[in-house]
């Protein structure tokens, strides 16, 4: 018995080992190895990323039901995958939108959700958690809040985002796990239901980007240390060569809001002496755009043109998706944002619109005095005054969660504190934000209204609506108008107003009320035939009524006005090569300066040759050439041979003055008083540092070529980037002109997202082209098959469908969509 | 040898359906079952089981990438620094579903020895 009940338990025993390690792969190949994905689930052909693989010749047409619909709808996919939506009431047109954001773009706009709450711990853990603590002690839940309570107080806005929301869930409450985005295979995460919220969100994300730029503890620690009367030199709030958006006072001489400066601001502000060492990130600083409308008697055609290059960010997948949107009470075509209705930047049956950003100061810091450690109390005119706490649970991938309490002041939040410098550094002070995005207000009008609007009292009544981010919006219609407006709800402020922190123990320094909407400067049909802007000054700063603040770009919008001033009979290949020149009027100025001084004699091979690149360059950034790196170099190596010494004298966290201060300084003066190093005894001239400047450079362009790198589309290394840096999902070296001054402002990620000509004849004439594709799926061939177009500056023409249109062969996919 | 071959059939049938109904590692009861209910020698029902899932992840895998023109399969080899190989990433996958598969069908024909056992004669 024993020796029968032993063989029995032996033969147990194979079967056993074999189960186990069955057991044993399937739970390794279910489980996630940091970051490797759990390999069965991925590589299984029936339900990981292989299901992502579209095949090339899919068909998108299906018959659809769907709940939340009212009306049956059509859908037409063109050629190049851009869907027309025919619907026959609005929220049904909203509703259709959402579904289709989310059927091609929907981890983008969650992932952008996420990164917009400061949920990005959720899904790569700690390592997240710096920025996601930054996200929430800048407020920005706090300000999407507001923004969705005031978003459902009006019931168009509230109509139109639930229809919104409603889409995008239809589209997520059906999904099977294996038609998941590839992005949540990878990282291991599933979608939630879209919600009005989430729009707000995504909406100040964008506010972020366009009005989050600030210098303020930069500044502040370059004010104390140098003197306020060397920063202003070095910082002015002026510039020489400058065209501003609106070159004629059309605001009021009479101000709606009369400043009071605080009383001994000049000592206890200007010559302040306090430092911080606070590190606050920063949105591009390049984030800007070029926009112009041409009235009809400039243009060929005899009817207004009206262009947008917006310059942001460059992502795949892209932050625009093409649509047209189509309903009884209004027909849109243009570029809509992942994540909220409308069409953002495009035109309807009567006008086309268009933006770029106001590039004013909006964020401000004040210094907060508490009682203690415990941040219960803050001295506040007088008094102590109790804060406000906000919890702010930030989830960790796999871990706890990490609770954040956040101080709100009168102010705002208290953003950097003791536990929170945004670097390593220690920070013993309370800075308290005071951001415009935290007040109350419903962007998502704007959109609506420009999407319905049919003349210029439609586009005024719209453009109100926009509070935060500012932008100067450009307007043409059929009827031949063109106009536009530096937009936004803006803080009215004395000079140097915000520039630095503030003393935050009473009200003087808060701000003293908004700019009145009325006196935002504006244009409308001027005399000389166009309107533009390229994030220069709006208006002259010395003459407005109230200080500007912020950081303005003036070189682009000097080449574009001067091609408009001199041309007319404007046709829409001129707008396309406009909007494709690569010239660079900085360097215009500067060359002649860098050539006048550069010492010839005596020069080594090295130092001939290049200099010799550099005089036979024409100024144009081109993809190939060397000359515009060349001039790049020298003129990095001169602003750090000027400005690195009174730089290392501050010894903390600030930055150079612009470029166009220091060629300013040098074209005003050659006896500039900053080009002298301080660190010597001698005085350095004009022509000591620039000599000094080309000799650093040239040592670095001759290691640069060694490399191969020195061709100016290999130094500039323009790549388009997957949302998450996933490398094998980005494009790199793409290979085309432009640079920072010119039109085609292209840099290493950043530049022209979105190319748009619209030509306003009775049948509109318009074309685009943005650096991405309709899909998000990497998997896909729509992914990123505009991208070469862009580069090489191909535009695709704008197909404003008619619903008659059905047979038409750019139709290459017809959904239908019924109630269910 | 015949019922080598239905094996390596049948496995493949049912996994494949497995994967429409159930998760990926549908692919291992499928296994399972197919060597529990023919009987073959634990080495041959390995290799059925084996290569039963082996053919079928690779004929997907290739007609899906083959559709797909390899654009994604190219990508996701570079982010496994596999060389951009769409082949290795194919016979990747096909070895990871393999192994799975091969593994169950030995327990369940080890199971299958359990219930019924083998004459002396046919152990080999």
């Amino acid at each position: 018995m024993i020796f029968k009940a032993e063989t029995r338990s032996m033969k147990f025993v194979p079967f056993l080992i074999s189960s186990a390690i069955t057991i044993l792969l399937i739970i390794a190949f279910n489980t996630r190895w940091g970051p490797v994905p759990p390999l069965g689930e991925f590589l299984s052909p029936q339900h990981g990323f292989w299901q992502n693989a579209e095949p090339i010749d899919k068909d998108f047409g299906q018959d659809l039901q769907l709940t939340g619909l009212k009306e049956p709808a059509e859908i037409y996919l063109d050629d190049r995958l851009v869907p027309h939506i025919f619907a026959s009431n609005e929220d049904d047109a909203f509703y259709l939108q959402g579904y289709l954001h989310a059927k091609f773009r929907l981890w983008q706009m969650e992932f952008q959700t996420y990164a917009a709450a400061g949920r990005v711990s959720e899904l790569i853990g700690p390592a997240g958690l710096n920025y996601d603590r930054e996200k929430r002690r800048l407020g920005m839940g706090y300000a999407a809040e507001k923004a969705v309570a005031e978003i459902e107080k009006d019931p168009v806005s509230k109509a139109e985002a639930d229809a919104y929301t409603a889409g995008v869930n239809a589209y997520i409450s059906n999904i099977k796990e294996s038609e998941l985005p590839i992005e949540y295979k990878l990282l291991g995460y599933k979608p939630e239901l879209w919600t009005n919220l989430k729009t707000a969100l995504f909406l100040k994300f964008m506010s972020l980007d366009l009005a989050g730029y600030e210098t303020d503890f930069e500044y502040t620690n370059l004010r104390s240390r140098l003197g306020y009367l060397t920063f202003n030199k070095m910082f002015p709030i002026t510039q020489d060569s400058m065209d501003p958006v609106i070159p004629v006072d059309t605001f009021s001489r009479f101000p709606g809001i009369t400043l009071k400066t605080p009383r001994g601001y000049d000592s206890s502000y200007l010559q302040n002496m306090d430092t911080t060492s606070v590190h606050s990130s920063k949105p591009d600083k390049d984030n800007g755009s070029n926009n112009w409308a041409i009235s009809g008697i400039k243009t060929k055609s005899g009817s207004p043109i009206l262009c947008n290059d917006p310059h942001l960010g460059l992502n795949l997948p892209s932050l625009w998706y093409e649509m047209q949107i189509s309903c009884p009470s209004f027909n849109a075509y243009g570029a809509t944002f992942p994540g909220a209705p409308g069409v953002i930047i495009g035109f309807n049956d009567s006008c086309a619109f268009g933006f770029t950003n106001a590039m004013r100061d909006v964020r401000d810091y004040y210094e907060i005095s508490y009682k203690d450690d415990s941040r219960k109390e803050y001295w506040y005119n007088g008094q102590w005054v109790p804060t406000d706490f906000r919890f702010e649970h930030i989830l960790l991938k796999d871990t706890a969660e990490y609770i954040d309490t956040v101080a709100y002041t009168v102010f705002g939040p208290v953003m950097y504190d003791k536990s929170f410098s945004g670097n390593k550094k220690t920070n013993n002070k309370y800075y308290a934000v005071r951001w415009k995005a935290h007040d109350p207000s419903n962007e998502l009008m704007i959109f609506n209204g420009l999407d319905h609007a049919k003349n210029y009292s439609d586009y005024q009544q719209s453009i109100k609506w926009l509070h935060t981010p500012g932008q100067n919006v450009v307007f043409a219609s059929k009827n031949g108008d063109i106009a536009i407006t530096a937009q936004g709800e803006f803080p009215a402020k004395w000079k140097r107003q915000g520039d630095f922190v503030m003393p935050g123990t009473d009200s003087t320094y808060q701000w003293q009320g908004m700019i009145p909407q009325s006196e935002n400067p504006f244009m409308y049909n001027p005399e000389r035939g166009f309107v533009s802007s390229a994030n220069q000054y709006p208006v002259n700063p010395l003459t407005y009524p109230y200080y500007l603040g912020g950081d303005y770009h003036n070189y682009r919008a000097l080449t574009i006005n001067h091609f408009l001033n001199q041309t007319n009979e404007i046709g829409i290949e001129d707008m396309m090569k406009l909007q494709l020149d690569t010239y660079n009027p900085f360097a215009g100025m500067a060359k002649p300066v860098l050539m006048k001084n550069i010492d010839t004699a005596d020069m080594s091979p090295d130092e001939s040759k290049y200099y010799d690149l550099l005089k036979d360059w024409d100024l144009h950034y081109d993809a190939d050439g060397k000359g515009s790196s060349i001039f790049n170099i020298i003129w990095d190596s001169l602003k750090s041979v000027v400005w690195h010494d009174e730089l290392e004298s501050v010894g903390m966290p600030g930055f150079y003055p612009a470029n166009s201060t220091l060629l300013e300084g040098i074209l005003r003066d050659s006896a500039y008083e900053f080009l002298d190093d301080i660190n010597t005894p001698e005085k350095e001239t004009l022509r000591h540092d620039v000599n000094l400047a080309f000799k650093k450079a040239v040592l670095t362009c001759k290691n640069l070529e060694r490399e191969g790198r020195l061709t100016w589309s290999k130094l500039r290394d323009t790549r388009v980037e997957h949302l998450a840096k996933i490398d094998a999902f980005s494009r790199h070296d793409i290979e085309n002109g432009g640079g920072e001054y010119a039109i085609n402002a292209v840099k290493k990620d950043h530049g022209p997202s979105w190319r748009m000509i619209v030509q306003l004849t009775k049948n509109t004439e318009a074309y685009g082209i943005y650096p991405g594709g309709q899909s998000g799926n990497p998997g896909s061939q729509y992914y990123d098959n505009f991208v070469d177009n862009w580069a090489a500056g191909k535009y695709y023409p704008l197909w404003m469908m008619a619903k008659d249109e059905e047979t038409d062969k750019r139709v290459k996919a017809i959904i239908r969509v019924t109630k269910q | 040898m015949l019922k080598y071959i239905l094996s390596i059939i049948v496995t493949a049938l049912l996994a494949f359906l497995s994967g429409i109904y159930m998760p990926w590692w549908g692919i291992a009861i499928a296994a399972f079952l197919v060597s529990a209910a023919i009987p073959q020698k634990p080495s041959f029902s390995f290799l059925s089981g084996f290569l039963g899932v082996f053919l079928l992840w690779e004929v997907l895998a290739w007609w899906i990438d083959n559709k797909n023109n390899g654009i994604l399969s190219q990508k996701v080899a570079s982010l496994f620094k596999l060389g951009n190989s769409s082949v290795l990433l194919i016979v990747i996958t096909s070895i990871i579903g393999a192994l799975v598969a091969g593994f169950a069908a030995l327990a369940g024909s080890y199971l299958r020895r359990l219930i019924y056992p083998v004459p002396p004669a046919e152990t080999v």
